[in-house]
């Protein structure tokens, strides 16, 4: 028996053979499912979502975008996401440098507690800071006493964004540094450069493309996010409104029209996210293999 | 936390003691916040407040739409994640691409589209309102958002295992007389369960605290069709902080629990393999 399969293997090995592979039917029946189904929950929604935003015209489109109210719900993501995506992107880098290149004990429960701000709600997040900040809290009279507003201002947005998006850059650097190991920097060290060195030189040329992955998929939730935001924001038009809040706002307010001419904007930014992480997602496994046939050889 | 060996890699007190701080910081004292506030009331206001029977039919809602939405999910996602191993067909890598639309599409925007399309004058309402069917507004729709936001989940932690399946082990099954179907109900399904079981854990957490995605094509009718979520910021909005608090305790209790019955589920489950 064992011969005469030997016998009958082909020297080169293909991915799917007769015995393992599905018949012609079977085959166009789950093609057909899976895109029917990615067909009504992904494509469908998307054609809408433009269809719905330019059915007043180009025209109406831009007028949108000259509104005083959008152009600050604009500014104030661009800013909510450009102090809180650096501040998780350093963390990320010095979070996995601890874990990957040192050994000590309690490191599970680390990783564990990294992860935490995923399983907790976005309303959760944002209640959690009014607790905090808000008027039942302990810093409240401090706060207020010296005129200064963390809750229903720009400082509790950064904040609730920082936490939704913590874990994003550090769980995508902890495995890739785990797999990468220690002995470039090491080498690094033994030459004589120093930690500075070491990090700005060997680790992150090695690790750059894991990383810009991380600051994608951060970035797209910061600009995004809204149940953490909407919760500490205090909705005061054009003062403490991000985009989805302004949308919320067009929304409710029966300018569906409008509310999908900002939602486009967005929508543009996920679908330029996708392509990016596409293209980089690619590099970074070039990047893990490359380590992969150096660690080999 | 314990000594480091010896290591010529520095920074290891600069990193370590940066990580703890702005962990910290940014989520374990404000967490704990939520803890000590609950402290505040007495276990039989708590009581009351969390068995409302307003709150025990959000927990229903959340949790129920929930636990189906990643269901469907991991029917649909063992479905397409195995056309995108193991079949070519044309515009694939754009079809690769786009199961991650969920994680990129602000949950707002994803909210205010399916409402839209689900409505009763949208494309799918004009569709199904002759069939009967009632998506938005309804506890069905709750279910709809929560299948969209929780899609890639279970495709991404698929997609690598049946990658790095070894052809062997069907082409085995298959020489023992096995058909298709048995080999993979028999032998392939049952090597995807740590993956299924992880996939849906994730995107059931997260279907259970989305907000969102959910709050616009829900109707957010108190009893029928208002998520846990959203009771929360209800009674904040009402600045009513310790009833806000008391249910955000019992959400994350109750996530956790759903993550740690599942890590124990994976780790018995890896337990039994390793002694096969």
């Amino acid at each position: 028996m064992g011969d005469t399969t030997t016998f009958f293997r082909s020297p080169r090995r293909e991915p799917h053979r007769r015995s393992t592979a599905e018949s012609p039917w079977v085959r166009r029946l789950l093609i057909t499912g899976a895109l029917l189904f990615l067909g009504i929950f992904l494509v469908m929604p998307l054609v809408l979502l433009f269809a719905e935003a330019l059915s007043k015209g180009l025209g109406f489109y831009f007028h949108t975008f000259r509104d005083p109210l959008t152009l600050s719900a604009v500014k104030l993501t661009f800013i909510t996401a450009g102090i809180s995506v650096p501040l998780n992107c350093i963390f990320g880098v010095a979070a996995a440098w601890a874990i990957t290149k040192f050994d000590f004990r309690g490191k599970n429960l680390l990783i564990t507690l990294i992860d935490l701000p995923f399983s907790v709600s976005p309303v959760i997040a944002g209640l959690i800071y009014v607790l905090v900040f808000g008027a039942p809290g302990p810093f409240w009279t401090w706060l207020s006493e010296h005129n200064l507003k963390i809750i229903f201002a720009v400082p509790g947005i950064v904040l609730a964004t920082t936490f939704v998006t913590f874990p994003f850059v550090a769980r995508e650097l902890i495995p890739l540094m785990q797999a990468q190991g220690r002995t470039d920097e090491e080498a690094a060290r033994v030459l004589g450069a120093s930690g500075w060195q070491t990090l700005w030189r060997v680790t992150l040329p090695n690790i750059k493309w894991g990383l810009l992955y991380g600051v994608i998929l951060c970035n797209a939730r910061a600009m995004g996010e809204f149940g953490a935001v909407s919760v500490v924001s205090g909705h005061i038009r054009g003062i403490t409104n991000t985009i989805p809040l302004h949308i919320e706002i067009l929304y409710n307010d029966y300018n569906t029209t409008g509310a999908f001419a900002v939602a486009s904007l967005l929508a543009f930014l996920g679908l330029v996210t996708l392509v990016l992480k596409a293209w980089v997602e690619r590099k970074k496994n070039a990047e893990l293999r490359a380590t992969e046939i150096r660690m080999t050889v | 936390m314990a000594k480091k060996k010896n290591s010529v890699l520095p920074g290891f007190r600069l990193t370590l003691g940066y990580t703890l701080l702005y962990l910290s910081l940014i989520v374990l004292i404000p967490l704990a916040g939520l803890f000590v506030k609950t402290s505040e009331i007495s276990w039989e206001q708590f009581w009351h407040i969390v068995t409302a029977p307003r709150a025990l039919a959000s927990y229903r809602l959340s949790f129920g739409a929930s636990f189906l939405a990643a269901l469907v999910n991991v029917v649909f996602g063992i479905m397409v994640a195995w056309v995108l191993v193991r079949y070519q067909f044309f515009g694939k890598r754009i079809v690769d691409a786009l199961v991650d639309m969920p994680f990129a599409l602000p949950t707002a925007v994803a909210g205010i589209t399916l409402t839209a399309l689900y409505a009763p004058h949208g494309w799918f309402g004009l569709l199904l309102a002759p069939l009967g069917i009632k998506v938005a507004f309804t506890q069905l729709g709750v279910f709809i958002a929560l299948t969209f936001i929780g899609l890639p989940f279970i495709v991404r932690t698929v997609q690598p295992v049946l990658e790095d399946l070894d052809p062997e082990i069907e082409e085995a099954s298959a020489s023992l007389g096995a058909n298709r179907w048995q080999t993979f109900w028999r032998v392939i399904l049952p090597m995807l369960r740590p993956a299924l079981l992880t996939g849906f854990s994730l995107a059931f957490a997260r279907a259970l605290g989305e907000y969102g995605s959910v709050v616009f094509i829900a109707g957010n009718m108190p009893m029928k069709t208002e998520i846990t979520p959203l009771l929360i910021v209800t009674k904040l909005e009402q600045f009513d902080y310790a009833g806000a608090t008391a249910l955000a305790v019992i959400m994350l209790v109750g996530s956790f629990a759903i993550l740690l019955a599942v890590n124990l589920l994976q780790w018995r489950s890896s337990r039994h393999l390793a002694r096969v």
